[in-house]
């Protein structure tokens, strides 16, 4: 993936985070701590789930749906971070052909289905955390993790990483763009002139930082980062997280899929 | 390399979420006793630096691709454990959010792989014992190819153990090993070469940077370290302890590693006495245990079959594809009711 990519992705991401919806005005707290239960509960689940897992995805149909998130982008962003998951998951159908399963005559492996699990426990938790910060904004969900205990110095470190990380990139692209100027192509890529660049980018970074230092200092900096923007736990957070544990023990407890295949079963002739 | 949730299991990745989380916690009061506010947002920025610096690409001597560093030594020798320790969490974590890298599970995991091994084990270790404050390139070069190859190879072993215990892949222990450790030996002589460069680079250039900034030196090996052993093993108890209960009625990753070890079966039927407790508990506290549809009965039998597959036969498989329709149809219905609703209102 070119930086390019990576970088709009990210601008993308925030900006996502920025709109207003039912989804986007729920207290980050409320969505941190149910992306959590979510994504245990998923993993929860032994290797061979293939129907239980199926009604989770109710849980990332509904945000991208009432958060208003572009479901290509979604998809798209999941498929690129998907080479490992694939890649560890796909010794299983080689490594595990006990048959355990008969479907209209087509014998499957254990290990078609322990893959086939993996790869929708992939789908569930990547998505779960790309909507997360789709539809919270990154200062929101530092401010969440504050309240939830996250020492304070962790927390001004996520939100100084998350404000100079745009800066630095393109610092970093204009020292590459002046390299690739003087040097033709490929050329001029070698390990010792990237340790120069880098280097580079290093003194230009601390320079910055004992820049941001003084103007931080001029404004009455004394340790800590407040927070203009106020948060406050309504009913509606509350609403929406016991729905979500409702949501979750059901589903995690009964077999919603198999019990509606016996229905079917039931009801043909 | 990121380890991905969907390999974990729920023991494992707590039990390294915890182990993570007290980590953050120590190091994040050791900075807080012992550096000056000046530090914070240097930190802050050398983590985005450490983001910008993996944009610029070099090419691999003798392979013809190109690859980026993952810093984390760099990171270690100019910002002292501590700080270099949050910084990496900080980097990953953003990765994890916005780039889903590994996911928010594994996030613990991937901390602990990557930040742990170099800030807490190698520099202290290795790093700083061989080259501390040696004024000699080669040296310092020699001693970053080893700190780099060392603490890259100890976060594979890590990937590969918390997959081998997750028991979510089939891939057997020694294969994953022979795949994983050649693999993080290549990059880690490429990254200890730049690590080295950049070090030596920034001390001719400015050699006070190296010691100004790293006024966050105090974490010593001595004390914290067993501190974090101590801190992560009654987490590690505490957690594995409770999620074992939580795991369901199969093998679980655990169990499973030791059987691939030892190459034998528990007896069938006589457990250890807390695994058997512990079932007993999960027995009557499941609606559906098993997920067998009489609830009680077939208990028992069902746990003395490990690992086997739980009784599957052919009509259930079918009901299960049928539920499989129906649940997946009604999800993407509600999926495009609500879009339309929203349409309308805009």
């Amino acid at each position: 993936m070119s930086f390019d990519e990576e970088y709009f992705n990210i601008g993308r991401l925030d900006r996502l985070s920025y709109q207003d919806t039912i989804v986007h005005r729920l207290d980050p707290r409320a969505k941190v701590v149910c992306t959590a239960l979510f994504l245990f509960t998923v993993i929860s689940f032994s290797k061979y789930e293939i129907t239980a897992l199926l009604p989770f995805f109710l849980f990332p149909v509904m945000l991208t749906t009432l958060g208003d998130i572009p479901i290509g982008f979604l998809l798209k962003k999941i498929a690129i971070v998907s080479p490992f998951a694939i890649f560890i998951g796909i010794f299983n159908p080689v490594l595990d052909t006990r048959t355990v399963v008969v479907i209209a005559g087509i014998p499957l492996s254990a290990g078609w289905i322990s893959f086939v699990t993996i790869l929708l426990k992939f789908v569930l938790t990547i998505s779960a955390a790309l909507l997360l910060i789709a539809t919270t904004s990154f200062p929101g969900i530092c401010h969440a993790l504050r309240r939830l205990g996250v020492p304070a110095v962790f927390v001004s470190q996520l939100l100084f990483l998350y404000r100079y990380l745009f800066v630095l990139t393109e610092e970093a692209m204009r020292l590459v763009r002046a390299k690739d100027m003087r040097s033709f192509g490929s050329r001029g890529s070698s390990m010792k002139v990237v340790a120069r660049l880098i280097g580079t980018l290093f003194f230009r970074t601390v320079e910055r930082a004992e820049r941001i230092y003084s103007a931080m200092l001029a404004r009455g900096f004394n340790g800590d980062m407040p927070s203009l923007k106020e948060y406050r736990f309504r009913a509606v957070d509350g609403l929406y997280v016991s729905l979500t544990v409702l949501f979750l023990v059901l589903f995690r407890l009964y077999p919603v899929t198999d019990l509606f295949g016996h229905f079917i079963q039931e009801i043909l002739p | 390399m990121h380890m991905a949730d969907a390999l974990l299991s729920p023991a494992v990745g707590a039990t390294f979420w915890a182990g993570t989380l007290a980590a953050i916690g120590l190091a994040s009061r050791n900075l807080k006793k012992n550096i000056d506010d000046k530090v914070i947002p240097l930190m802050g920025v050398m983590g985005a630096f450490i983001f910008a610096s993996q944009m610029i690409n070099f090419t691999i001597p003798g392979t013809g691709s190109s690859g980026h560093i993952g810093g984390g030594m760099i990171l270690a020798i100019i910002l002292g454990p501590a700080a270099a320790f949050l910084a990496i969490a900080s980097v990953l974590t953003v990765q994890g959010l916005f780039f889903a890298d590994g996911g928010l599970l594994a996030l613990g995991c991937n901390i602990w792989n990557m930040g742990i091994y170099p800030c807490f084990i190698v520099y202290p270790l290795v790093y700083k014992p061989l080259a501390g404050d040696s004024r000699s390139s080669v040296r310092i070069l020699a001693v970053s190819v080893l700190s780099t190859v060392l603490a890259l190879q100890l976060g594979a072993l890590s990937v590969v153990l918390e997959t081998t215990l997750s028991g979510k892949s089939e891939l057997p222990f020694r294969t994953f090993i022979l795949l994983m450790q050649p693999i993080h030996l290549a990059i880690g002589i490429v990254e200890g070469f730049i690590t080295a460069a950049v070090i030596n680079y920034v001390r001719t250039a400015q050699p006070e940077i190296i010691g100004t900034s790293a006024a966050s030196r105090p974490l010593g090996p001595e004390v914290s370290v067993k501190k974090l052993v101590i801190a992560f093993f009654v987490f590690a108890v505490i957690t594995g302890g409770f999620l074992s209960w939580f795991a369901s009625s199969h093998p679980d990753g655990l169990e499973w590693a030791i059987q691939k070890i030892t190459n034998s079966r528990e007896p069938a039927g006589r457990e250890p006495g807390t695994a058997q407790v512990l079932k007993d508990i999960q027995g009557k506290t499941t609606v559906f245990p098993g997920y067998g549809f009489k609830p009680g009965t077939d208990v028992p039998a069902q746990h003395k079959q490990v690992p086997a597959w739980p009784g599957i036969d052919a009509g259930k498989s079918l009901a299960g594809v049928f539920g499989a329709i129906v649940v997946l149809g009604v999800i993407i219905l509600i999926g495009i009711g609500i879009r339309m609703i929203r349409r309308r209102q805009v």
